[in-house]
């Protein structure tokens, strides 16, 4: 495996990855970083796991009928993102943007090893994906997200519980249970991949500032949308 | 279980006991192959075989979708392949694996040896497509029915007086002459062929002649699965990394 270190690069644009448990802050870090990356001039392109309408219903059709397997499963996601990839994340990055992604391939990593496909299987499927230049990991005790989703109120759902994998009978239990499984694969990423582990139990003005001061290295001499599109 | 798939193991499958044999026939378009698969089942049958038949695009998970996609022209090479594996996926599971452990015959008409073929055609390295079916069950027999891309041609245009978008790939710019594009891609889609012969121990027939000659031909190698239950054929040790990689090619 490469360097985590030096992203190979065969596109201008900058690649910013947030990852980790449902409810650890990713979504909202995401969105404040994008608003501050706007402002400074960059054009900014934010994107989020499993939103292409290509095969999200499929997926969802599957989850009714209770036709998914852990390879399909896996082989769905992995479609649905190589769609995501190919049409929407790879031309901004070709065209010289900042790209925020809400969750990458090591989410499928996590979630796919978590049912027991085989890792190396899993991580051949998304060779296409290249390696970001940071991977911040939200890292955070799976009895944190749990709280946070029972504030929210939503209803937890049968595939992010991992009732497909019969760990417990009622969906609480099980959602602690595979969420713990995710958490243990993702801290294995944490060296693997070079992630920068973001203590995610800070605030949310504490962790965005983090991660701005992190990223100005990587934004260094970078160009803003108005040097991409005018000359002198 | 581990050593009746390519390397990869299925989840949640792998005691599964499987009496049934897997008979996979592969071939162009115009190779005789849904001809043949359909008088081998006859055959079969009357031999007092329960066949179950199967093929690409047919489960109910995606196979609609790709459909619309293919409508649509939309889809990038890598998408379009994944699309291909999770529809193969959905229907061993669903489809293949309980025949076989039923104990039927499973005959396909056509495998994870065409959608190899078209994903490397369209830029995907091989090393990442075999690794990607890497859960496929290994056949007990496949049948290549191989025919030059000049026969294929001469019997698409009596069949349907013209040639199909996506057999002549037109979908890869080769050329904006269909006939030229459809030569040149059928090309292609064998010499792709042609390594997978050795490498996943095809059974090769002459599908250049006579639907008859063919059909002798593929019984012959049919039969003797059935006369001799013991005897499996030999495969590839399952450890063994055929193959190189096409990134150069």
């Amino acid at each position: 495996m490469a360097d985590p270190a030096a992203p190979p690069r065969g596109y201008p644009g900058r690649l910013i990855v947030l990852e980790g448990l449902d409810g650890s802050g990713k979504s909202t870090q995401a969105r404040l970083l994008g608003k501050w990356l706007a402002a400074r001039g960059y054009r900014v392109f934010l994107t989020e796991w499993n939103s292409s309408d290509l095969v999200s219903d499929t997926i969802r059709r599957g989850k009714k009928r209770g036709l998914l397997t852990p390879t399909t499963f896996s082989l769905l996601h992995a479609t649905d993102f190589a769609d995501r990839f190919e049409r929407q994340i790879l031309p901004p990055l070709r065209a010289g943007y900042v790209v925020v992604c809400d969750r990458y391939s090591f989410t499928a990593f996590a979630r796919d090893s978590a049912r027991g496909c085989a890792p190396a299987w899993v991580r051949n499927i998304y060779q296409f994906a290249p390696r970001p230049d940071r991977t911040y990991y939200f890292r955070v005790p799976v009895a944190v997200t749990f709280r946070r989703k029972q504030a929210s109120r939503m209803k937890i759902s049968y595939y992010e519980a991992g009732m497909d994998l019969g760990l417990a009978d009622n969906v609480e239990d099980s959602y602690k249970l595979f969420q713990a499984r995710l958490k243990q694969e993702y801290d294995r990423m944490s060296d693997t991949d070079g992630f920068t582990v973001i203590d995610a139990k800070g605030t949310v003005e504490e962790i965005q500032q983090q991660l701005r001061e992190d990223l100005r290295p990587v934004l260094d001499g970078f160009p803003t949308g108005e040097r991409l599109q005018h000359e002198g | 279980m581990r050593d009746r798939t390519y390397g990869t193991p299925l989840p949640g499958m792998l005691d599964e006991n499987l009496p049934g044999k897997l008979i996979v026939i592969e071939g162009a378009d115009g190779s005789g192959r849904t001809t043949e698969a359909e008088r081998l089942k006859e055959a079969l049958e009357i031999e007092g075989h329960s066949i179950v038949d199967t093929g690409l695009r047919r489960s109910t998970l995606v196979s609609e979708r790709i459909d619309l996609a293919k409508q649509g022209h939309t889809l990038a090479a890598t998408t379009m392949a994944l699309l291909y594996a999770t529809d193969f996926a959905d229907q061993l599971e669903n489809k293949i694996i309980p025949a076989l452990a039923g104990g039927s015959t499973v005959l396909a008409d056509r495998y994870i040896y065409t959608l190899t073929a078209r994903a490397v055609v369209r830029g995907a390295s091989r090393q990442w497509a075999q690794q990607l079916y890497g859960f496929a069950l290994r056949p007990d027999l496949t049948i290549f029915l191989d025919a030059r891309p000049e026969i294929l041609m001469h019997r698409a245009i009596s069949k349907y007086g013209s040639l199909d978008y996506w057999e002549s790939g037109m979908d890869l710019s080769i050329s904006p002459d269909r006939f030229e594009s459809f030569l040149e891609y059928q090309a292609r889609l064998r010499r792709e062929f042609g390594w997978m012969v050795e490498v996943y121990g095809f059974s090769v027939v002459d599908a250049n002649r006579h639907p008859d000659l063919v059909h002798e031909d593929v019984l012959k190698r049919v039969l003797p699965l059935y006369t001799s239950p013991k005897r499996r054929r030999s495969f590839p040790p399952p450890t063994s990394r055929p193959g190189p990689s096409t990134a150069s090619a």
